[in-house]
Parts: C-alpha cells; structure tokens; sequence
C-alpha cells in the first residue's frame, strides 16, 4: 500500500506502524462519572467494519507524525489521509 | 457408508460405483433447536460434538458460501499445544488429545501426523522462558522436551545455528504435535456431523437476527428466515459483522494473515519447526512444498490477501533459518481473515441476549483448536455452562480485567 503523505508525499506503508481505530483519538474524559465504563469502550471494544475505516498510521520511519487514513478494508484502497493533529484540532482537542 | 481399506478395494475393482456424496444438501427446514452460524471446522465441529457427546437433535449449520471455504481451508495445518498460561494450556492439551484420536472417531482420513514441532531459542532469556513454558506444558498433561543445539542438528542438520545475530541454541520440542490436512478436517466433521441427522446449509447467508424481549428467535438468511431455541455464531474473521446484527461491539479487530507454499521438493523438514526471534513456522506437505508463515499485516483488514512487505519479512526469516533454501522457488500465497482479539485469546461464551452465544477472535491459532472448540461450544450450547477447560475464555473478561495475555502485549490486537 502506498500512503499518500500530506506532507512529505506518497510514501511506502511499509514505513509507518498501525495503530488502530481512528476513534483512539476520542480519549475519554477521566473525571466523568463513567469513566471506567468509558475508558474500558476505549481500550478494548472497536466497531471493526468492512469497508471505510478511519485509522492511526505513524510515520515512524519518516517524519514521526500521526495520520489519520481512511482505508477501504475490503479492497484496501486509500481515499484520504489527514494529519491526526489536524483531525483532533477539528475535533476540539489540544487547543 | 463406512470408509475402510476393505471398502477402497471393492469399489476399485467395482468401477467406483459405489461412492455417494459425503454429506447431503437439505433445504432448511423453518426452525431448528440449534443453529451454527459459520460451516468452518468449529462450526462444523460444534454440530458434531452437539449430536455425538450431548445427544441434540434438530441442528443446522448455516454457510455463507460452501463449507470449508473460510480459515479451515487457509491455515498452515499445524497442530500443537505448546502454550503456557493455565487459561489456555489444559484446553489445547484437550484439544491435542481430541486430534489423536479424530479419524478414528470420524471415520475419515484427517493425515494427521505427530511429527513434532520444535521452537528455537536464540538466547539464554528465551531458554529461560521455553524451559518455563515445557514445565508449565508439562504440568498441564501435555509433553514437553528441552533440545541442546546438538540434539536439534541431528534433526535439522542444515539449519544455520552460527548466525551471528541469532544463534541456535536449542529449542522446545512437542513430540506430539505435528499437521493434519486442513481441508479433510472440515469435511470429515462434515460427513460424521451429516450422518448423525445434522443439516448442513450451504449458500445460506445470515443477514440478522430475529430477538424479542431479550431472547434469539431465529435467524433472518438468504435463504429465507429460520427459528431456532439456541444460536452459536461461529465465523472467526467475520464476527464484528455478524455480531453487528445483534447490536454487539467486540473486542476484536479484522487482520489479514498470509500463508506460502514453495515447490514440491524431496522430503528435508522431519517437522514442524518455528523461529525463535522472529514469527516464522514452517512444515513440509506430504506433497513436498513447504508452508510457512510469519506475522499479520498488522492493518484491519478484510481482504483475504496480504501486502508485499510481509511477504518480504516472512522470506528473509526463511532463508535466515535455512539459507540452503534460497533458490526453492514459491509457489503460491493467500491470505485469510484473523478475529485478532485484545488480549490474543478466543472468546466462546454466551452473550447478554438469551439463547445467543458467540465462538470466535482466535487470531491465528484457530486451526488446532477446531476440535475442541467444538466440543467446548457444544457444552456451553447444550448445558449453558462453559466447559471446565474454557472457563477463561469470557466476553466479560476485558471488563473485570481477567485478561488471558499468552504474549504479554496488551489491548494491541497487531500484536499478538
């Protein structure tokens, strides 16, 4: 697969390490009342679908950064890569 | 109709006339006691063990596509039960003693061959641990056996024990285990499953459930709606989308594992032998092509082919153990979908809805389990309680942290 790298361009897949479910980003709030429901959600159950999946991809022999790549699972193609700083921002993390 | 020696004979000298189909093809009847979900080994094999061991009558087996077609027939055929933690090692010694005496019970030739696995150790830490491990086998029932380097050349006289980055320094060895033919394992089950009044259902796909007040009606499938009492979904690789149907999350994620077979050659490998410091096992077919595998892509997947760069890895461990093998030529590769659970252990437990169970996130050492984790589920199924040798194997477990981590990796499902 070739992940084609906001920055840096299309690169090899074979330079970066799979994370997991985008959804990883959404870590739970600590204080709530349910947090270890939610963080129990977090660590161990995925929704693990066939077809468009949102994913973390790091660039670990590259540039180090995050992505956030929707990859079809079925037919393996890739339709968007974003930067995961990009994504969380959006998303109200880290201001 | 009995296989046997006498029975090869008469038909050979009758024309081969005589032979029949191993199993019927019934249409489904409008409701059953017990639908499986899933026509691979475990389903098939549940169905069995549910008739034979626990007298159930009025069962199906429901498949998506034909029976066999899924992991059962995409595995690298090796049967062992080399594990350490307690939550795993008395049901795979189960397992491993259900195989040895499978054809016999079957009727059917299953090849198996106890011809032994041996896991290199490349460091004295990983001696260590695999003489922890041989004593915990051992503890267990099963067999377990420490080679010196010497004792592992006169098996594997050509393996190149003198690397320099890892060395051969021994290994484990299972003298019990060995292969069975994969495909043989989910039709022998098949035909005995068939024979005690089973109906296996191919072309059927289920496409949801029908669930009241808490409770499984049946079965929504292609071929129409099927009532059923108990449900026991059975489809390792698909179980997210299955389960998706009752509203279920799993711990699981989808990964694509591949598998390579080189040319026949002349018999070389005596067994099934693993490398130590990376993740490559390797056995030769009665045929001569070797098979092997290595590592998951590492990246969801449902795909049932894999990338390059594994392909890369998995050959570069090949030659690594047997450099004399660099110019066996490969000659096919295929990929089949892993239920890469979050703590590397299968799940075969009942579910919140009443009469629903669920076997399945066996990453990738689904194939030796098949026999007992037909008889397991079959217990649960029959007797709503989990078998005294699968007692760990709970849906519940990431909650109350009861976790079964044979690697020590964590919730990081590529890894394990």
């Amino acid at each position: 697969m070739i992940i084609n790298h906001p920055l840096l361009g299309p690169r090899d897949s074979s330079e970066f390490v799979y994370l997991g479910d985008a959804c990883l980003i959404n870590r739970p709030d600590w204080q709530a009342d349910d947090a270890l429901e939610q963080f129990i959600e977090y660590g161990h159950t995925r929704d693990n679908p066939a077809g468009l999946h949102r994913e973390l991809w790091y660039h670990e022999q590259g540039d180090r950064s995050w992505l956030v790549v929707t990859r079809n699972t079925v037919t393996h193609e890739i339709t968007q890569v974003e930067l995961a700083r990009d994504v969380a921002r959006a998303e109200g993390r880290s201001k | 109709m009995r296989y046997s020696g006498f029975r090869v004979i008469k038909e050979a000298l009758t024309g081969h006339r005589g032979w029949g189909p191993a199993w019927r093809d019934p249409d489904p009847k409008p409701d059953y006691d017990y639908v499986i979900i899933g026509g691979g080994g475990h389903g098939l094999a549940t169905a069995y063990y549910l008739a034979k061991e626990y007298k159930q009558a009025r069962i199906a087996v429901l498949e998506k596509g034909w029976i066999g077609g899924g992991n059962v027939g995409r595995n690298t055929t090796i049967v062992r039960s080399n594990y350490l933690l307690d939550g795993n090692e008395p049901f795979y010694e189960f397992s491993l003693k259900l195989w040895e005496g499978l054809e016999q019970d079957l009727n059917y030739n299953a090849m198996m061959s106890q011809r032994g696995i041996i896991n290199l150790m490349h460091s004295d830490a990983q001696r260590d641990a695999y003489i922890r491990r041989g004593n915990a086998m051992i503890l267990n029932g099963a067999d377990a056996q420490l080679l010196d380097q010497k004792q592992v050349l006169e098996k594997y006289p050509f393996l190149n024990v003198k690397n320099a980055r890892f060395p051969v320094m021994g290994g484990l060895l299972q003298a019990r285990a060995g292969t069975a033919r994969h495909d043989a394992v989910a039709w022998g089950y098949a035909r005995a499953a068939d024979q005690r009044g089973v109906d296996i259902i191919q072309n059927c796909e289920v496409t949801g459930f029908r669930i009241e007040g808490g409770r499984i009606l049946g079965v929504e499938t292609s071929r129409g709606y099927i009532g059923a009492k108990k449900v026991g979904a059975c489809v390792a690789g698909s179980s997210s989308k299955v389960m998706a149907y009752a509203g279920m999350r799993l711990p699981i994620e989808s990964h694509v594992l591949q598998a390579f077979v080189s040319e026949g050659l002349k018999p070389v490998l005596p067994g099934v032998i693993t490398f130590g410091a990376g993740h490559f096992y390797c056995s030769q077919s009665d045929k001569g092509g070797l098979v092997f595998g290595g590592n998951i892509d590492g990246y969801n997947s449902y795909a049932q082919r894999g990338n390059l760069p594994m392909v890369e890895d998995v050959m570069e461990e090949a030659i690594a153990m047997f450099p004399m093998l660099g110019r066996a030529r490969l000659l096919r590769s295929w990929g089949g979908i892993m239920d890469m659970s979050m703590d590397g252990t299968p799940i075969i437990d009942k579910t919140h809805i009443d009469g629903l169970y669920f076997n399945g996130g066996w990453c990738y050492g689904g194939f030796k389990a098949t026999p007992a984790s037909g008889f397991v589920y079959a217990h649960l199924l029959a007797t709503d309680t989990p078998h005294h040798t699968a007692t760990a194997f709970r849906l519940d477990r990431f909650h109350t942290g009861h976790m079964v981590d044979e690697k020590g990796m964590g919730n990081q499902p590529n890894l394990h």
